[in-house]
């Protein structure tokens, strides 16, 4: 992965097909602590104990298409690499949260890349789910939230046509992709 | 704080009115991104926004673009389906915007497939 914003659209792939209906995402960094954390929240099936165990492993995956799941070694170390972490919390039935935590200014920290572009594929890809995001990246703030999309547009558009996807990249023009 | 204006989305919802919105349930062709941990290593991403370019800029109501998990060919990624309906789904394989661009121009709006960057044609549908 070339950069974070790939990770965290791979990552929210995998809570689409958790069953979720509601994807929390949340990037935002704390200059006084050096700190730039990534949050991924579902309300999908969750993981049991072992499971959870093993999600970090990478020849530990729930598709079938193949034998090896990567997403979250990958995340994981591209945390590590900065000195951070990853947690994975979840509750059976319920919800996962997965936390990547990384030393902004780190050498080795990846940059976060395009958000827009991750956050519209999603859509794109999902147009029955719904999305929440929030970020918080050089004091500039973008928050999304497909819910009150939704209810803004009352059924005569869908939130996955063109018109709608562009205006919510347009959010991230002025970004800088970091 | 950067967040979508209601006006903008009203300005949407005027240009809109009148016309039938087929993207809510019939289309003639899907297009499916497989964007598994492999397709987007590899740059499934950049595929999904040259096609979205594409359907903006086609006009065309009866496409659907969407994505899906990883087929089980990681070596070939980034690769799309394409369903046209009544016709075999096609598998593209080892794709750059370039490819993308001819392929919505020659097989989803001619209706010719690319054999150049197909995998095969033919197998399980998902309609």
């Amino acid at each position: 992965m070339q950069d974070l914003s790939l990770h965290i659209l791979d990552i929210a792939e995998n809570a689409t097909k958790a069953g979720a209906t509601l994807i929390e995402i949340d990037v935002s960094e704390d200059i006084s602590k050096d700190l730039l954390q990534i949050s991924i929240r579902d309300n999908g099936r969750g993981m049991d104990e072992e499971m959870l165990k093993g999600a970090t492993d990478p020849f530990v995956t729930t598709r079938t298409t193949r034998r090896v799941g990567l997403g979250l070694p990958l995340l994981e170390q591209a945390a590590k690499e900065t000195g951070g972490s990853l947690l994975i919390t979840s509750e059976p039935g319920k919800r996962t949260e997965v936390v990547a935590t990384f030393q902004e200014s780190h050498i080795d920290r990846r940059p976060v890349g395009d958000m827009g572009a991750t956050l519209t594929t999603l859509i794109m890809g999902n147009p029955d789910l719904d999305f929440i995001y929030y970020s918080n990246l050089d004091g500039e703030e973008i928050d999304v939230d497909t819910r009150s999309i939704r209810g803004e547009l009352n059924g005569s558009i869908n939130i996955n046509d063109p018109a709608v996807i562009n205006l919510i990249k347009d959010l991230f023009k002025k970004t800088r992709k970091h | 704080m950067a967040k979508l204006k209601i006006e903008d989305l009203k300005k949407i919802k005027e240009s809109m009115k009148g016309t039938v919105n087929l993207r809510q349930g019939e289309y003639r062709v899907k297009i499916t991104v497989h964007m598994g941990t492999c397709g987007i290593a590899a740059g499934a991403r950049t595929i999904m926004t040259a096609f979205l370019d594409k359907l903006e800029k086609s006009g065309a109501t009866d496409i659907i673009l969407t994505s899906s998990g990883c087929a089980g060919l990681c070596n070939h990624e980034p690769m799309i389906t394409l369903e046209v309906k009544g016709s075999a789904p096609v598998k593209y394989i080892k794709l750059d915007p370039d490819k993308a661009d001819r392929i919505f121009d020659e097989h989803v709006l001619g209706g010719n497939p690319v054999a150049d960057y197909a995998l095969s044609i033919g197998s399980e549908t998902t309609y």
